[in-house]
């Protein structure tokens, strides 16, 4: 169960650049849960992740994930409640490591990592195992850097090593959004599938309303840091995307300015 | 080349060898440019000397030459990861501060290590092997023990979060690694290991000397960066054998360039030539991309 009360963040208070990114947010989430985040530009939705994932401290507000309040603390003292994939292909993996180097360091997230060596039979058949699910015949390339690998295939094997460790929530941040619309739809199976079977509560962001209907249980619209509207269940079973907008623009009195949001 | 000049130039190879691996853990594994090592090759050096000419016996001097040197690096990642003081300027401040520092540590610029008890005394004398190649098997020994924990340290899940540190910071936070702990302890045990390098060369020649440091980030750097152009190994171990043949070689071509008058290079060229074949090494995969750009 993860619970979000009141969160507020403003950048550069004080300066005429100064953005109120989130306003005011509270959510809860259940275990097991699947929602999905869209939003048009600003909204929020990336400042929220990050505020999740413990890159930044909110000015206002808890976050507490299975009942520990985390909200001070830093990115690498609660990756063990927390997984990510990255919008960037390139931030997810090493780029001069190998593909199994790579998934050993996803499987020590949130452990003590110690001085046994990294690379043993038991985890690389572990590896290749899963890697062969992928069906990208990565499975024989253990050995090879992850800098060889296409954006579609490093974020694949980012999920993959999301799933390798125990986490609370998995954040996913537009993590299809820098692949061609084939590899996109290819990973956010993908996604769908390592969610389905490990039973995993996620958040993802994303740009498109269409994706954000077609998966998970529960949508979430942010505007301008705040939360615009939050549907599940039955209310969100029948939604399409007109359906979505209007829900909008009846909260909201007023129009979208975003296109991408529509076409995606 | 005799095989004086020959002998000469393998010891320091191996000694130097050392600060290419250390060059390579800071330069190339914590993408840390660390110039820190110009003061802790003679800090290691000086360590020892003063704790040897101390009575201590030379293993305790040597690791104490080891833990002068972590804390030294130690100090220059605080600088720059606690209190964010550009890498390249933390190093250069720590260097400066270590010149003083050797000094004070011997107690005057120089120390003679003659007539004393070194590494290296119990091969001294023996009918079947002449001193100095008795020390570069000793040298050889260390130089392979010090290779071998350290591929085995950077293959393992805690030296994998070191390299995740300096090749992706964002991802090994992701990931539950604290990289500015992993900064603090890569850079102490790069310059750990450059302080050995400098006890062993102190024991070896029989002195340390405060100015003995000046360029050894430049020697280490065309370790790693003739190691890693010319012999292209697999995997960690290999890169670290890439950087100790690198070193090898760079002192063998010195070597021979010196012993060939014709060429008209004097010792005290050195750092000239160095300077320009690091300079060229360093440059040479963009002009190699500029050109091939050119080619299309």
């Amino acid at each position: 169960m993860i619970q979000v009360e009141g969160i507020k963040l403003t950048f550069g208070a004080g300066t005429p650049l100064e953005t109120r990114a989130l306003r005011g947010i509270s959510l809860s989430i259940e275990e097991g849960q699947f929602v999905t985040v869209i939003g048009s530009n600003g909204a929020g939705k990336s400042t929220l992740l990050s505020v999740l994932a413990g890159d930044v401290a909110p000015d206002e507000g808890r976050i507490v994930i299975d009942g520990r309040d985390v909200t001070r603390l830093p990115a690498h003292r609660r990756a063990e409640l927390v997984a990510r994939v990255f919008q960037d292909p390139k931030a997810g993996t090493c780029e001069a490591l190998t593909i199994e180097e790579n998934m050993a360091l996803g499987i020590a997230r949130g452990s003590v990592r110690r001085l046994k060596p990294a690379l043993d039979p038991a985890r690389q058949s572990r590896f290749r195992d899963s890697l062969a699910e992928l069906g990208l015949g990565l499975e024989n390339r253990l050995s090879d850097p992850v800098g060889l690998l296409s954006g579609g295939q490093r974020q694949a094997v980012s999920l993959l090593m999301a799933a390798l460790a125990p986490m609370k929530i998995l954040l996913l941040d537009e993590h299809t959004a820098a692949l061609d619309p084939r590899t996109a739809d290819l990973v956010l199976d993908l996604t769908q599938k390592i969610i389905d079977r490990h039973g995993l509560t996620a958040l993802m962001v994303t740009h498109s309303m269409r994706q954000a209907l077609d998966h998970g249980s529960r949508t979430l619209m942010l505007h301008e840091g705040k939360v615009a509207f939050d549907v599940a269940g039955e209310a969100r079973a029948g939604l399409d995307v007109p359906d979505l907008l209007a829900l909008f623009r009846r909260r909201q009195g007023g129009e979208l300015d975003d296109d991408a949001l529509l076409t995606g | 080349m005799s095989l004086f000049s020959f002998l000469g130039a393998i010891e320091l190879g191996l000694i130097y060898g050392l600060v290419g691996l250390a060059v390579y853990l800071s330069f190339r594994v914590l993408n840390f440019p660390d110039l820190t090592v110009d003061g802790s090759f003679p800090l290691g050096a000086s360590v020892c000397a003063a704790a040897i000419l101390g009575g201590l016996d030379p293993i305790t001097a040597t690791l104490l030459a080891i833990l002068a040197g972590a804390v030294a690096g130690w100090i220059t990642a605080i600088l720059a990861v606690r209190f964010g003081i550009l890498h390249l300027l933390a190093s250069i401040l720590v260097m400066i501060a270590l010149f003083s520092i050797n000094i004070r540590i011997m107690g005057r610029p120089n120390a003679a290590l003659l007539g004393q008890t070194t590494l290296f005394s119990p091969f001294e004398g023996l009918s079947f092997l002449p001193f100095d190649q008795a020390r570069i098997l000793v040298e050889l020994v260390a130089v392979a023990l010090v290779t071998f924990l350290l591929a085995r340290y950077l293959n393992s899940d805690q030296g994998l979060a070191l390299r995740a540190t300096g090749a992706n910071p964002r991802m090994a936070r992701a990931q539950g690694i604290d990289t500015e702990r992993q900064t603090l302890s890569g850079m102490a045990l790069s310059n750990g290991i450059v302080a050995l390098a400098g006890a062993l060369f102190a024991q070896a020649n029989g002195f340390a000397d405060v100015t003995m440091g000046l360029g050894t980030i430049v020697v280490g750097l065309a370790a790693v960066i003739v190691g890693e152009t010319l012999f292209r190994l697999k995997g960690i171990l290999g890169a670290l054998i890439a950087c100790l043949l690198g070193s090898l070689l760079y002192r063998l071509v010195i070597a021979f360039a010196l012993d060939v008058n014709m060429l008209g290079i004097e010792a005290s060229d050195l750092n000239l030539v160095t300077a320009v074949l690091v300079g060229f090494a360093l440059l040479a995969p963009k002009l190699r991309a500029r050109m091939r750009k050119a080619a299309r």
